[in-house]
């Protein structure tokens, strides 16, 4: 029985198999992925960011 | 008066028609534009086609009205050859064509140029991996592919709600593939959707790629500023497959497809197979195959084009072991080295090595990725081989004023993970440069703070916004040219 409030955000990663080998995302990340508010603070900052990659990639 | 023919009308070829009919006097100088293809195709949201999200009218258009109303000259042909010193009873260059549209199939016709912009992308070699061609996969390179592949998705969707378990297999069909970022896009929408369908539990989905190691992405992998720590693209690759309990086969070299099933060989000399009930494998690149004549009728074809059938440009071919490759290999002006008159933009230029760090199996098969030179990347060299080009005929510069070369450009992947306004996610990537540079950027080889990732709903609202932003600006709408490349 999970006892550990974010079990239910990681299934059953087989030990010694490729995908422990990497990093899971638990409840906190998984909620501002989709947080309408945080995600436009993060739309803004993405666009930003392309703009300023678009500007230093022309010559 | 010149005449600037541009053969392909895909992102870097429709770039540059369209602003090079934009800047030049249309009563002076003509723009031709040569293409087998009758509609346009932002092929980004092919994705979303495959999946059912999106049709084909939405990811499509017509190109006459759009280069009737730039005023570009347009020819529904395929680019046959290429006679740079003209022929015998030509004086001038000129390409000859072969028309493909409706009443005048076959009809051939020679067009001659100024200058020459060879634009025309990548003959899918699907014949390159035996089986890949027969219809036991499916693939979301083109509009139609897309189509087909949804409705084969849905067969699947269909048997999972009777009960059956269904195997998906998706990446590349060839060791020596590019493109893995669609294949990676195609397999979080495939998963999403049957996700939605709540038949998740009868699917088995399963990456099958090239690359060394997951992340690679034809770029060597790279290191994302993210949560304080530069984070390989590996790891961020890993997580994303493994909390969507998708497993992964990479290091492989697709060598034969049969009904349901793959056989492969790895890096490490395994050969094994992989069962699948639907399979969506991105088939490798080659030149579209041109061939090229001097004055007197000889074959100069490998003067022009590389043993790939992509076009030789200003970069530094010379055989080199990876140890000692450099920014400085990678073309600046895409031009010709032998006629100065001769652009390649976009896929059509020949790499001079790839990015990512050769490797082969222990029977020497080659298997690694190809460099991606598709999107963003590609829209730039349009633009600044149109810019040369301009400056050339409006104020005689005798050399390419502007440059679009990879070592010195970022991109902007953003690479979706879901449709859906409120429910849907992507990962959105930038990396700058696109080839590494370690002695610019010593660690990583790349500009830490121009080099991030991240997954989120935003994301997917930038590659929406990027849906309808293209397909305003290729269409010449209103403020086209306000929309960045």
């Amino acid at each position: 029985m999970p006892d550990h409030k974010n079990s239910k955000h990681v299934q059953h990663i087989e030990p010694y198999s490729p995908q422990f080998g990497t990093m899971m995302p638990l409840g906190t990340q998984k909620f501002f992925r989709t947080c309408v508010l945080w995600q436009i603070v993060r739309f803004v900052a993405i666009n930003i960011k392309m703009t300023i990659l678009i500007l230093k990639s022309h010559h | 008066m010149a005449r600037i023919v541009v053969m392909g009308a895909g992102v870097s070829g429709h770039t540059a028609s369209t602003f090079l009919a934009d800047w030049l006097d249309k009563a002076e100088h003509e723009v031709v534009v040569v293409t087998p293809n009758s509609k346009w195709n932002w092929i980004p949201s092919n994705i979303w086609v495959g999946v059912g999200d999106m049709t084909k009218e939405q990811v499509t258009f017509d190109l006459a009205p759009v280069y009737e109303k730039a005023g570009i000259t347009y020819k529904q042909a395929k680019a046959v050859s290429i006679h740079p010193e003209g022929s015998d009873s030509e004086n001038k260059p000129f390409i000859t064509i072969e028309y493909t549209a409706a009443g005048k199939e076959g009809d051939s016709e020679e067009v001659t140029y100024d200058y020459l912009i060879n634009a025309t992308g990548p003959k899918l070699n699907f014949g390159a991996t035996p089986g890949l061609a027969d219809g036991h996969t499916v693939s979301v390179c083109t509009a139609d592919h897309a189509v087909h592949a949804s409705q084969e998705l849905d067969k699947c969707i269909e048997k999972m709600k009777k009960g059956e378990n269904q195997t998906f297999l998706i990446g590349t069909g060839h060791g020596m593939c590019t493109c893995q970022g669609a294949g990676f896009e195609y397999i979080f929408n495939v998963e999403q959707k049957i996700e939605r369908a709540g038949v998740k539990d009868k699917a088995e989905i399963i990456w099958v790629s090239n690359e060394s190691f997951l992340g690679d992405f034809g770029m060597g992998g790279l290191h994302f500023k993210m949560g304080g720590y530069a984070t390989s693209s590996k790891v961020f690759a890993e997580s994303l497959y493994a909390e969507r309990g998708m497993s992964w086969i990479i290091g492989a070299h697709v060598n034969k497809v049969e009904a349901n099933k793959i056989s492969y060989e790895t890096l490490d000399g395994e050969m094994d197979e992989q069962e699948f009930d639907f399979a969506m494998l991105i088939p490798p690149f080659a030149g579209v195959g041109i061939t090229a004549f001097d004055k007197s009728g000889g074959d100069i074809t490998s003067d022009l084009f590389a043993p790939n059938g992509f076009m030789k440009v200003d970069a530094d071919y010379t055989p080199k072991p990876y140890e000692e490759w450099k920014p400085t290999d990678w073309p600046r002006k895409l031009q010709s080295p032998k006629y100065a008159n001769i652009f390649a933009v976009g896929i059509a230029f020949a790499p001079p090595h790839i990015i990512s760090k050769p490797m082969s199996s222990p029977n020497g098969t080659p298997i690694n990725p190809t460099p991606p030179r598709t999107g963003m990347p590609s829209a730039m060299m349009g633009k600044a081989v149109a810019s040369s080009i301009r400056d050339m005929i409006v104020d005689g510069a005798t050399e390419p004023t502007h440059t679009a070369c990879m070592a010195e450009m970022g991109a902007a992947c953003v690479a979706s993970a879901g449709n859906g306004m409120f429910s849907g996610t992507a990962a959105a990537m930038t990396v700058y440069p696109i080839i590494p540079d370690f002695e610019k950027y010593p660690g990583t080889g790349r500009d830490i703070n121009g080099t991030t990732g991240e997954l989120g709903l935003a994301a997917h609202w930038v590659k929406a916004l990027l849906h309808h932003a293209f397909i305003w600006k290729a269409k010449l709408k209103p403020g086209w040219k306000i929309i960045p490349e």
